[in-house]
């Protein structure tokens, strides 16, 4: 299981590294959307995976008796999930007024702030 | 003691609050102050209780470490939270003047007050995945801040930075999650011990995935690219508390981690560093000698200065942290302070591009007193804060036989008098190309005050370290100290260890 997720994990960044790399800002926040979610998959294999063995705690009882999954993993990545979203949600908010504003989506086009003529 | 830690958290949080619900109108920006100066309060009492008690601990919802979320506050933490508010007080005044309505009705006040409660969450948090969530509201609210406005080079600037963040971010979380995996704790003070048994070798391969993260936020050579991209395109006011404090954030939880977790092979990680440390501070102050706006100078010099923090990282020795921890706080007053400075120029003078401004020691030459204050303390000229702050980081780098680390120290303290020097001659002591005469009183009396006096404060500030260094000397010696044999730290989250 852990080497199905591993491969999975592999797979997701290097094509998230592949969309990154090119010349269009649209591919890279489309990257950077699959790079988190291979971040989050660490994450919950990193917790251990088990199998059947959810972590609900009986009545009358303070801890699950025997063998249960491990719990915290699940509650970093829906954090990571949704602060991710809201990142997302700006960065592509932000990515379309550059598209606006500057009519390029071409970062090796985009001197506004820094141009070229600045080294005279 | 819990509440004294949770505290300054929540000031700024309902600030922001109150002052997004007052945004249409002018007591939002009072609200602003007011929370700044409640913020104060309260970070000087935490800081005392720090000197009292020692490091001060506090689970949150009273589950015990290392199960709950822990802050914690020893007397690093402690002073990065009070000079994080002095600079919230200093930014909040300066923003009366600075601020047009327009910004303040797109929630500049909230956004402002979330980045400080962002900020010091980062400074005082025990548990890594919570360092993550600070940092991230941290960044939701810079790129807020940055964009304010909607200027064409602010978005330019802003794809910029909030890419090479989101990278970083990742990095991060990622690091985290294989830190987890390999030790089952995010407890800072838990990780401590629990990293000795972890497997070594993939140990320093998370060291480096931190490095690299945390590199990114302090903006190191070579990840620094996102900074002068972006940092001169916002309003001053948003600049200088960005100058100040954000790259701070990366450089403490640098020190934070690799002196409490990542120690274990300190000859492979605190090389790199100390690398990192002396490319930081020649490429830094060689981009700003190649500019001829106040703003991308002083942006360029940021990075440089980061540079002497990560050499006193890297160095590792008693003396060496002293100097980190020393700088740190120096460089935070002058170079937010620069900031303040700069966008006074742009009132008067009508820009920062130094070809196009002028004449200000003549016709304003309180501004050019305080102008000379902070920035001949960056360069490190005594008796200035600076100096003593460089003198320790020389001192420690002879000390440990890195001749050639402190020899580039010294060049590029030469080289960053030469970047003041050329803002004091084309800005300061030429005629303005337009004749113009950039004087004071172009302003309201009321908008004079407001920019004058945080600069004043904090060129004050800048004096009295400059002139009394030795109690802030022997402060960064106790914290450093703390610092290197974490066992009050851990004994404090913890519980004293058998």
């Amino acid at each position: 299981m852990e080497v199905l997720f591993a491969i999975t994990i592999g797979v997701l960044v290097a094509c998230s590294v592949y969309l990154m790399l090119s010349n269009h800002l649209l591919r890279f926040i489309f990257g950077l959307v699959l790079i988190s979610n291979a971040a989050n998959l660490t994450i919950f294999v990193a917790g251990r995976l088990t199998d059947g063995a959810p972590p609900l705690i009986p009545e009358g009882a303070d801890a699950p008796i025997g063998f249960a999954a491990n719990a915290l993993p699940q509650a970093l990545v829906l954090t990571a999930i949704v602060i991710g979203f809201g990142l997302f949600a700006f960065a592509i908010v932000l990515v379309f007024r550059a598209w606006t504003t500057l009519h390029s989506l071409t970062p090796d086009e985009m001197r506004l702030a820094e141009p070229e003529e600045a080294h005279k | 003691m819990s509440w004294l830690l949770a505290l300054p958290i929540a000031i700024p949080f309902l600030t922001a609050v109150a002052t997004f619900l007052t945004r249409d109108r002018p007591a939002g920006r009072w609200i602003s102050i007011l929370g700044s100066a409640i913020l104060l309060f309260a970070s000087i009492a935490l800081m005392n209780a720090v000197l009292r008690e020692g490091v001060v601990a506090g689970q949150m919802g009273g589950w015990a470490a290392p199960f709950g979320i822990t802050l914690v506050a020893d007397l690093l933490s402690a002073v990065m939270v009070l000079i994080t508010a002095i600079v919230a007080v200093a930014v909040s005044i300066y923003a009366l003047a600075d601020v047009d309505k327009k910004m303040e009705r797109l929630g500049y006040h909230a956004l402002f007050n979330m980045l400080i409660a962002g900020v010091v969450g980062a400074f005082v948090t025990g548990d890594l995945f919570n360092l993550y969530v600070w940092f991230e509201v941290m960044l939701i609210a810079s790129f807020g801040l940055l964009v304010l406005g909607g200027r064409p080079e602010q978005i330019d600037g802003g794809v910029k930075y909030v890419a090479l963040n989101l990278v970083s971010t990742i990095m991060f979380l990622t690091g985290i999650g294989l830190l987890y995996g390999m030790t089952g704790t995010l407890n800072m003070a838990d990780l401590a011990s629990a990293v000795d048994d972890a497997d070594q070798r993939l140990l320093t391969v998370v060291a480096v995935l931190f490095m690299i993260a945390f590199g990114v936020k302090a903006a190191v050579f070579p990840l620094f690219f996102w900074l002068p991209a972006s940092y001169h395109t916002p309003a001053f006011a948003v600049s200088a508390v960005f100058a100040g404090l954000l790259t701070k954030v990366g450089v403490y939880a640098l020190m934070r981690m690799f002196t409490l977790v990542f120690d274990h092979d300190t000859a492979f990680t605190h090389t790199i560093l100390l690398w990192i440390a002396g490319f930081t501070m020649v490429v830094g102050v060689l981009g700003a000698a190649a500019q001829s706006d106040m703003r991308k100078i002083l942006s360029f010099h940021i990075v440089s200065q980061i540079g002497y923090m990560i050499l006193g990282l890297a160095l590792l020795t008693p003396l060496a942290i002293v100097g980190a921890v020393f700088y740190l706080v120096h460089h935070i007053v002058v170079k937010a302070n620069l900031f303040l400075i700069a966008g006074v120029t742009q009132r008067i003078a009508g820009g920062t591009e130094l070809s196009k401004i002028g004449g200000l020691y003549k016709s304003a030459p309180f501004l050019a007193i305080l102008f000379v204050i902070p920035a001949f303390s960056l360069a490190g000229f005594p008796p200035l804060s600076g100096f003593w702050a460089k003198l320790l980081l020389v001192k420690a780098a002879l000390d440990a036989q890195g001749w050639i680390i402190a020899g580039i120290a010294l060049a590029v303290g030469l080289l960053t008098i030469y970047s003041m020097t050329k803002i004091w001659a084309q800005a300061f002591w030429e005629p303005h190309p337009d004749g113009i005469e950039p004087k004071l009183s172009l302003l309201s009396n009321r908008d004079r005050a407001a920019f004058l006096l945080p600069i004043a404060g904090l060129a004050l500030m800048t004096v009295i370290i400059g002139i009394m260094p030795e109690p802030f000397v022997r402060f960064a010696e106790a914290s450093a100290a703390q610092l290197l044999d974490p066992t009050a730290y851990i004994a404090a989250v913890l519980g004293e260890q058998p």
